[in-house]
């Protein structure tokens, strides 16, 4: 029954991704390698998709993920899911928020949750580099070192890092307007 | 019901104006919740925000479960929910089915392993972002750096880890480890 292996699958991302949307990506390349429901470069393309479409981007990814798995079902089911554990911990908090606020153990879980969070999502992010940047195929092929990076990419990733993180005038500007450069550089420059 | 159903309607709003979740967020709110509907204060809302931060999930949802529950228990952090994944459900549905018909065109190929190289940049600036305020000292640079490598190279739930780190942060935090 894949609709309640959705369910259940979302459920335990919705449970344990701590630090908002970015967070459940680690999950998702997870769910991708045990399920084999979809590929690593779709979910690349779905995280594409889901930074420049209106809505909160984790509740955006889980409903592509449940589309491309199951259809509008799916994607009813996956969103779902998510949202589940959140709703049931959250009323539970809200009866309890100064405590919870100010308990030193919950403090004290945080401080260990956030470096892990920050590491999954990076070792998720080495995943998207692997398909987007490096020619693998092209490399076990010929050996030659050269080979394995994709030079228009690396290009165009050292462009977009000057443009996001050196120039002030572009650095403030909306992920969709690089997303949508890029589209516009893949299409120009056949990547 | 009245009031569950404005709920529902305000909360999508809010969903179709958040572009990207987080703290594009935040002014949004503001203007929904506070200024146009004095629905809770600035103060409780920033509180909300902060808790969501740290609970597990969707921070956009956890927020608006929030402030759906102050208004109207129960039933109104259902509605609150329901409004804000309401938007992205119908957007993302439209634009996944369009997109699977036209996939295999190679100029929709070429887009995508463009935008591709993009999303290795937006979730490094992620990564930079959530890096300023995760890793305070050097306990949390260790436990950081081990969940990178481990996560990297070994084909391990995240779970695992999630769980692990939580009880490292009691640990060194009794231990007096935490802040050096």
């Amino acid at each position: 029954m894949i609709y309640l292996r959705l369910f259940f699958e979302f459920f335990k991302t919705g449970l344990f991704a701590v630090g908002g949307g970015m967070a459940t990506l680690p999950f998702l390349y997870s769910m991708s390698d045990t399920t084999g429901w979809f590929s690593h470069g779709q979910l690349a393309d779905m995280v594409a998709v889901s930074e420049s479409t209106p809505g909160p981007i984790g509740v955006n990814m889980a409903t592509y993920v449940g589309f491309t798995t199951a259809g509008v079902p799916g994607a009813l089911v996956a969103t779902l899911g998510l949202v589940t554990p959140s709703v049931i911990i959250i009323l539970i908090i809200a009866r309890v928020l100064q405590a919870f606020r100010s308990n030193k153990y919950v403090d004290a879980a945080f401080y260990g949750l956030r470096p892990c969070s920050v590491g999954l999502i990076a070792a998720a992010g080495l995943l998207v580099v692997k398909i987007a940047v490096l020619n693998t195929e092209l490399y076990a092929q010929t050996g030659v070192l050269a080979d394995l990076f994709n030079l228009k990419a690396l290009l165009l990733a050292a462009v977009l890092l000057l443009l996001t993180r050196g120039i002030r005038q572009t650095k403030k500007l909306h992920p969709i307007v690089f997303i949508l450069a890029s589209a516009a550089a893949g299409v120009l420059f056949s990547f | 019901m009245k009031q569950l159903a404005k709920l529902f309607l305000v909360f999508a709003k809010i969903g179709v104006m958040t572009f990207g979740g987080g703290y594009a967020m935040i002014p949004f709110l503001e203007r929904e919740l506070v200024e146009k509907r004095s629905w809770t204060t600035s103060e409780e809302l920033m509180d909300y925000y902060a808790v969501g931060q740290c609970t597990p999930g969707v921070i956009a949802v956890n927020t608006a479960t929030f402030v759906g529950q102050s208004m109207a228990g129960v039933p109104g952090g259902i509605a609150a929910t329901l409004g804000i994944v309401f938007p992205s459900l119908v957007i993302i549905c439209v634009i996944a089915g369009i997109l699977t018909n036209f996939a295999d065109l190679p100029a929709v190929k070429s887009a995508f392993a463009g935008i591709r190289v993009c999303v290795c940049v937006l979730i490094f600036n992620a990564v930079v972002k959530l890096w300023k305020k995760a890793v305070p000292d050097k306990a949390a640079l260790a436990l950081c750096l081990a969940v990178f490598v481990l996560s990297a190279f070994f084909n391990l739930s995240p779970v695992l880890f999630v769980l692990c780190c939580a009880a490292a942060g009691i640990l060194f935090t009794q231990w007096g480890v935490r802040g050096r």
